[in-house]
């Protein structure tokens, strides 16, 4: 806990420099440079396997990256494990949501963190407690609290990935297309939430490939294609169009800062 | 489960739903119910069968005797299976265990701290256990960190560990024990007597008391739902009605005449002419068994480490993405296999006053049996220690009823393993309907 620093408003929350990271000879990810404000959402597109869930793994210390350095609050640091990305603040809910499917809410919330007693056992009830709390703001009608997550519908699942996000008080948060498994009203709910954390200071990396959500919620957009960065630009500055044509042919625009994946023109 | 409804048309949901409220009510698992049942019919049949034999004192304590050592493993398998793994080499590690541990105190700790030391039997117990953990922890972190299936390196475990158990004295028999250590095998030097049988029961029900009620108070203190108050009483008097019953059967069960004689001539106590009635009470391995019985309940339920191991069965990537030490977790899981299997050596070679190389031989079916019978899924992610220890049980009164009623052998086995398969069958069908 001591590890997590204020954040400083003149230096990026986070920011990736030249990442790369190969798989067996293919490069997943080359040379990718990225950075995220407090307070900012900032949308990474591209196609299937562009490498987005790659690099943001390398942030979330699933992988570790072959070269390049990640700076938490402009300070060099090193994320060998989740575990580390964690005590930085850093909190990912992954597109497989990740959950333990034989597990209540609550265990899966507090999995990794448990609150114990006094006598150092586990404190079901005081999870249960804070869990419910959580998930007060997030899904108020959920009361499944005893059940194993297998049983709970998608929205309910993708509710309780995100408590367990939000519960930890993050200061860098990923979201890999939080909205995949989601009906139109649960995609507003799950829009309405990044706002909220947004407007508490929390910087959000939004992976999709729906292009009318990120445009809705983000503030930049960054464009990755072939493992490569194509551009970053401010939403205000680019049109969906324009987006689509980095995303599908790697043509960066006049509006956008060109990667060393923009197609030379 | 006995709604013959047929495929398409729907149960009678108010009928279940006021039996699945009642159940809902009393939190009890009804998988354990179900089996409690199954114990209940093949206790009573094999005593209408054998004419009134079976539930007697005397058959009941010996059925615990019994089931100790098995009891003991299945504990530790059903973690095991819960991370998705298997062990096959239970039995050969008990077998190898005991083998040292045989030597241990036959041969060589009476040279060095005299024969029968009042210390032999801990230390020969503590080396059981570091010898099991110790085997446990290598075969652990060959699957754990070099990523070797647990079926290859456990059965090349059974291969290696049982041939190993012959090295150890090139196959003879060592014999026999201290006499000390003999008590956590049973028999009469293994029996408590009467009145610590009363005053460990009457612990028994102080602690299921407390424990209720510290739960209970915690519930309410957050404000959740707990138990009503009728079923909170009904679950506490049959939870301290179970123990006062064993207690009450182990003090039913006499020692023999000339035993008791012995101890009544010792204690200078006149021998009256219709005999004396002194009972066994509880059987010192039944103690250890539900020792352990609670204390990995405790440990997979209550502790961080059985968390884990949960979840590990659940998602093996979800854990490791939430920052728990799978790897560890697992070799883990192996050791404290390990160490079970040095316990059970223990009451095992002291049951039997002797150790030997064949020790254990084919325990490792038995003690997965005993798990998979008790629901735990061999998919991973659920298992619960005091189904695997009813399972275990339940295997153990099939046995020893069909040895009473004269059954032979290679039929024992056949009917053994048609069980195995109808319990299976049983729960997978039981789990798609809950679903």
């Amino acid at each position: 806990m001591s590890a997590r620093l204020a954040p400083d408003p003149a230096v990026p929350l986070v920011e990736m420099r030249d990442i790369s990271l190969s798989f067996g000879g293919i490069k997943a990810v080359d040379g990718v440079s990225l950075d995220l404000w407090p307070g900012e959402v900032v949308g990474l597109l591209g196609h299937n396997g562009a490498g987005k869930s790659t690099l943001i793994k390398v942030l979330s210390g699933a992988y570790r990256a072959d070269a390049g350095e990640i700076l938490v609050n402009g300070k060099p640091t090193i994320i060998a494990s989740p575990r580390d990305a964690k005590t930085y603040g850093i909190e990912t809910i992954y597109q497989t949501l990740a959950l333990a499917d034989n597990l209540d809410a609550a265990a899966n919330v507090f999995l990794g963190r448990e609150i114990l007693t006094r006598w150092g056992t586990l404190d079901d009830a005081a999870m249960e407690n804070a869990t419910r709390k959580v998930m007060a703001r997030l899904n108020p009608h959920f009361r499944r609290f005893k059940e194993p997550v297998r049983a709970l519908s998608g929205g309910q699942r993708q509710s309780v990935a995100i408590a367990r996000a939000i519960e930890f008080d993050a200061k860098i948060l990923i979201m890999d297309e939080p909205t995949a498994a989601l009906g139109p009203a649960e995609t507003r709910q799950v829009g309405d939430l990044v706002k909220q954390l947004k407007a508490q200071g929390i910087g959000i990396f939004l992976i999709s490939h729906d292009i009318h959500d990120v445009f809705d919620l983000a503030d930049r957009i960054s464009v990755m294609k072939n493992g490569r960065l194509v551009g970053t630009a401010r939403t205000s500055d680019v049109t969906k169009d324009e987006a689509l044509g980095m995303i599908i042919l790697g043509k960066c625009p006049p509006g956008a800062i060109p990667g060393p994946g923009a197609m030379q023109a | 489960m006995s709604t013959s409804a047929g495929g398409a048309t729907p149960l009678p949901r108010d009928a279940a739903v006021a039996r699945g409220a009642t159940l809902r009510a009393l939190e009890v698992d009804p998988r354990l119910l179900g089996m409690l049942g199954a114990l209940a019919v093949i206790w009573v049949g094999f005593d209408l069968l054998s004419g009134g034999a079976f539930l007697t004192p005397r058959n009941l304590w010996n059925l615990s005797v019994q089931t100790a050592s098995i009891g003991v493993m299945a504990c530790g398998m059903v973690l095991v299976i819960v991370t998705r793994n298997i062990d096959l080499s239970v039995g050969a590690i008990l077998g190898v265990t005991g083998m040292l541990i045989g030597v241990l105190q036959a041969q060589i700790l009476p040279g060095v701290l005299g024969l029968e030391h009042p210390a032999t039997w801990l230390v020969a117990v503590a080396a059981a256990i570091a010898v099991g953990g110790a085997i446990g922890l290598f075969q652990g972190a060959l699957i754990a960190y070099l990523a070797i299936p647990s079926f290859i390196v456990t059965l090349g475990g059974l291969l290696v560990w049982r041939g190993a158990a012959w090295w150890v004295t090139q196959g003879q028999t060592v014999a026999p024990m201290d006499g000390r250590f003999r008590a956590l095998g049973g028999g009469i030097e293994g029996a408590i007597g009467a009145n610590a049988t009363w005053i460990i029961a009457g612990l028994g029900c102080a602690a299921i008391l407390a424990l209720m009620w510290i739960t209970r108070r915690r519930r309410i203190r957050y404000g959740f739902p707990a138990r009503p108050a009728w079923a909170e009483a009904l679950v506490a008097a049959l939870a301290c009605g179970a123990v006062l019953g064993a207690a009450v059967i182990a003090n039913a069960y006499p020692l023999p005449m000339g035993i008791a004689r012995r101890m009544a001539e010792a204690q200078g106590i006149a021998w009256p002419p219709g005999g004396l009635f002194i009972p066994h009470g509880f059987a010192i391995p039944l103690l250890v068994a539900i020792g352990v019985g609670i204390a990995m309940t405790l440990l997979a339920t209550r502790s961080r480490f059985g968390r884990y191991v949960f979840a590990i069965g659940g998602n093996p990537e979800a854990a490791e993405l939430s920052g728990v030490n799978t790897r560890r977790t697992l070799m883990l899981v192996f050791g404290l296999m390990g160490a079970l299997c040095g316990i059970a050596a223990c009451i095992a070679t002291a049951r039997l006053n002797a150790a030997t190389n064949a020790a254990g031989s084919l325990d490792e079916l038995y003690v997965i049996a005993a798990a998979v019978i008790g629901g735990t899924s061999l998919a991973g992610g659920a298992g619960t220690i005091a189904g695997a220890m009813l399972g275990a049980l339940v295997m153990q009164s099939l046995q020893s009823g069909m040895v009473l009623l004269g059954v032979d052998a290679p039929l024992q086995n056949i009917v053994v393993g048609l069980v195995l398969v109808a319990a299976v069958w049983v729960d997978t069908v039981y789990r798609r309907r809950i679903r």
